[in-house]
């Protein structure tokens, strides 16, 4: 198994428990919102139609596969030789070979010396004789850490301004719009790259960019709702009963649009980790040395063009970043049909 | 018409200047003229060298008010930046030195040549799918369909192009994979395969959008009262759901029309086509950020734009809105 000496997760000057209480966090996190759901009536009715929904189902699965894989590469544990993570245990009999292998291949791709392995690869190694699978279920890492960071970026900043605008109106629905007019202005990926650039790279900088330029689209969102949820006589009744402005928008506004937020999260988090391959093969996403679809499809280009053809690495890391996406696309819209049936899409 | 779109443009002035505030706070406030300097010019450079590039750009100046004496206090980097922005003068090239309106310019015509073709294409592909899926009603069809379009959204653009330039360069040998040349009709077979695959990155997410907008439209009432007195399907379709739908699609897309003048990033560079998104991908390498923000300023100018057609169009389908 490689020791990842770059690898930013398992560098010392992390401690050790942060990345094992983010994992820990967001478990919490889903828990909450299952709990929450559960004592919803409109959350109980759009989980029974999710059971009706096989293709949903499937795609809900494999999205939470790959939550298990990148939650096993987060959590990091002490050794002599600094820290691991729990994926680089369990994959830890991987040897490392000397250059590139074709999958399942006996003996190392050099027409010269072919060498023999030290094992069979299933989807044969990098250049640096890394197990491409390996390579490529620590890579699903990258993708969940943009997701979720960003989205924990843009989701408040989005849900707060949205809701406030449409419950003051006024002046603060004036600021609210102006300001996400203003960054809307910006083609998103001119302003992406901006940012990226002045910041430097990194997953920290890139969840920045990303939740900077995608809190637009769930504030307009919300503001939306809100306002129409803002005609209807509950609010009005609690208003009447002199409740307080802010346990109508906690209480009332908040659970009433919340069924958009998670389906916004799951569409947009399909929507982050293909950014994220993207940004990364522009070079101004992942760093080097942190395993990334986007940073292994960009190393791949060229080796397209060597004989004997290496495909596995791009085939790999391509396939995995599609599965995720699709996957997240389809559950996604599984939701949006099971909150609303009546939607076409 | 005429007061309407004078609101709609005056609407937009401040819009402008908050992305004129909001690049000058990027690019001299959150990083220093300074560290720009040392990233543009390498590591080895020497202060010497720092003080002068700063000085030949101007970016020595103070920050946002110009409090030495004897010197007048609008003479600040804010002022200057924002007085160079409102009259279009877009600077030059922080590596290269050359003018960034002349590099724009010569950028302009090749993205128009890869996007216009794969634009046009694209829509009426997809209008045309996206009929044809609301007019069969076939259950089995839309759900293929709809899988399918999820799945060509799915995929990252750099793995269509890997494929294409692969397929269309290694195995069948037929178009050049690479390259671009002006040259009359010949520049067609550079841009066959780009245009090809911009097309197929971007069918999927249309013909869904289409699809899902001609579906509202055939729930109305009025689509009712046509099958009632007995007009064939065939024909509410054309007459009725395309017509009536195609005043949303116009909207739709008419605010991306501004976007083709900038090309397509990635594609571009893939192929080495010297178009806008090339010069902005070189930018990033560099990096030069001259003509990242300039590019951010003419970008949100174009957007604008884009939103300026579009409620042009919608005030020429809809009377309703000019009158307001």
């Amino acid at each position: 198994m490689t020791t990842s000496s770059q690898d930013w997760l398992t560098q010392s000057f992390l401690p050790i428990w942060l990345p094992n209480l983010a994992v820990l966090l967001g478990a919490l996190l889903v828990a909450l919102l299952v709990w929450q759901g559960n004592r919803s009536e409109r959350w109980a009715v759009a989980w029974r139609r999710l059971r009706g929904d096989r293709l949903g189902q499937v795609a809900g699965a494999v999205a939470a596969l790959f939550l298990v894989v990148g939650a096993l590469e987060t959590v990091v544990y002490p050794t002599d030789t600094g820290s691991r993570t729990v994926l680089q245990l369990l994959l830890s009999g991987i040897p490392q070979e000397k250059g590139y292998s074709a999958p399942l291949a006996t003996n190392a791709l050099s027409v010269s010396d072919p060498k023999p392995l030290l094992k069979r690869h299933l989807l044969g190694t990098d250049a640096l004789g890394r197990d491409t699978l390996v390579q490529t279920l620590r890579a699903t890492r990258s993708a969940l850490w943009i997701g979720g960071l960003t989205s924990l970026v843009y989701i408040p900043l989005g849900v707060l301004l949205g809701i406030l605008a449409a419950y003051y109106r006024g002046w603060v629905d004036d600021v609210v719009q102006y300001l996400y007019s203003t960054i809307a202005a910006v083609p998103e990926i001119l302003m992406l790259v901006a940012i990226l650039m002045v910041l430097g790279k990194g997953l920290g900088t890139m969840a920045i960019a990303l939740g900077i330029t995608g809190w637009v689209g769930m504030a307009r969102l919300i503001r939306g709702e809100a306002l129409r949820q803002m005609e209807r006589p509950y609010v009005a009744a609690a208003k009447a009963l002199g409740q307080s402005d802010w346990r109508i928008l906690t209480r009332h506004l908040l659970p009433n649009v919340m069924h958009l937020i998670v389906i916004k999260f799951v569409l947009g988090f399909s929507g982050l980790v293909l950014a994220e391959a993207v940004l990364s093969y522009l070079g101004v996403g992942a760093p080097v040395g942190t395993p990334s679809w986007g940073a292994i499809i960009d190393a791949s280009r060229s080796e397209l063009s060597r004989d004997p053809l290496v495909w596995w690495n791009l085939a790999a890391a391509s396939t995995a970043l599609f599965l995720l996406v699709l996957s997240l696309n389809i559950l996604g819209d599984a939701l949006r049909r099971a909150f609303d049936p009546k939607s076409n899409s | 018409m005429f007061s309407y779109l004078l609101r709609r443009i005056l609407f937009f002035v401040p819009i402008v200047a908050g992305v004129m505030l909001l690049t000058f706070a990027l690019f001299f406030m959150v990083q220093s003229p300074e560290a720009m300097a040392r990233r543009v010019l390498g590591p080895k450079a020497t202060p010497k060298a720092v003080e002068l590039w700063l000085h030949n750009r101007g970016y020595d100046k103070p920050l946002l008010i110009n409090r030495i004496p004897e010197q007048p206090w609008y003479d600040s980097l804010f002022i200057s930046q924002m007085r160079r922005l409102a009259t279009f003068d877009l600077g030059s090239s922080d590596v290269t030195g050359r003018p960034l309106a002349e590099v724009f310019r010569q950028g302009a015509l090749p993205s128009l040549l890869l996007t216009v073709p794969a634009f046009l294409a694209g829509l009426v592909m997809s209008v045309g799918l996206a009929l044809y899926l609301v007019f069969i009603r076939n259950a089995v069809a839309d759900f293929i369909a709809s899988l399918l379009c999820v799945a060509l959204m799915s995929v990252p653009v750099m793995v269509y192009v890997i494929f294409g330039q692969y397929l269309v360069a290694q195995v069948f040998n037929y178009f050049p994979a690479f390259g671009f040349q002006l040259n009359g009709w010949s520049t067609a077979k550079f841009l066959l395969l780009p245009i090809a695959l911009m097309i197929v990155s971007g069918l999927g997410a249309d013909v869904r959008l289409f699809r899902a907008l001609f579906l509202e439209e055939l729930g109305q009432d009025y689509i009712r009262t046509a099958r009632a007195k007995g007009v064939s399907s065939a024909v509410v379709l054309l007459r009725h759901v395309f017509k009536n739908g195609l005043i949303n699609l116009i909207t739709l897309v008419v605010a991306s029309l501004p976007f083709l003048i900038m090309g397509s990033l990635l594609l571009e560079n893939f192929f080495g086509i010297p178009g806008l998104g090339n010069v902005l991908f070189t930018a990033i390498q560099l990096p030069d950020f001259a003509v990242v923000q300039a590019s951010v300023f003419l970008g949100s100018l174009l957007y604008l734009g884009g939103l300026l057609l579009t409620d042009i169009c919608y005030a020429w389908a809809d009377p309703r809105i000019r009158l307001h």
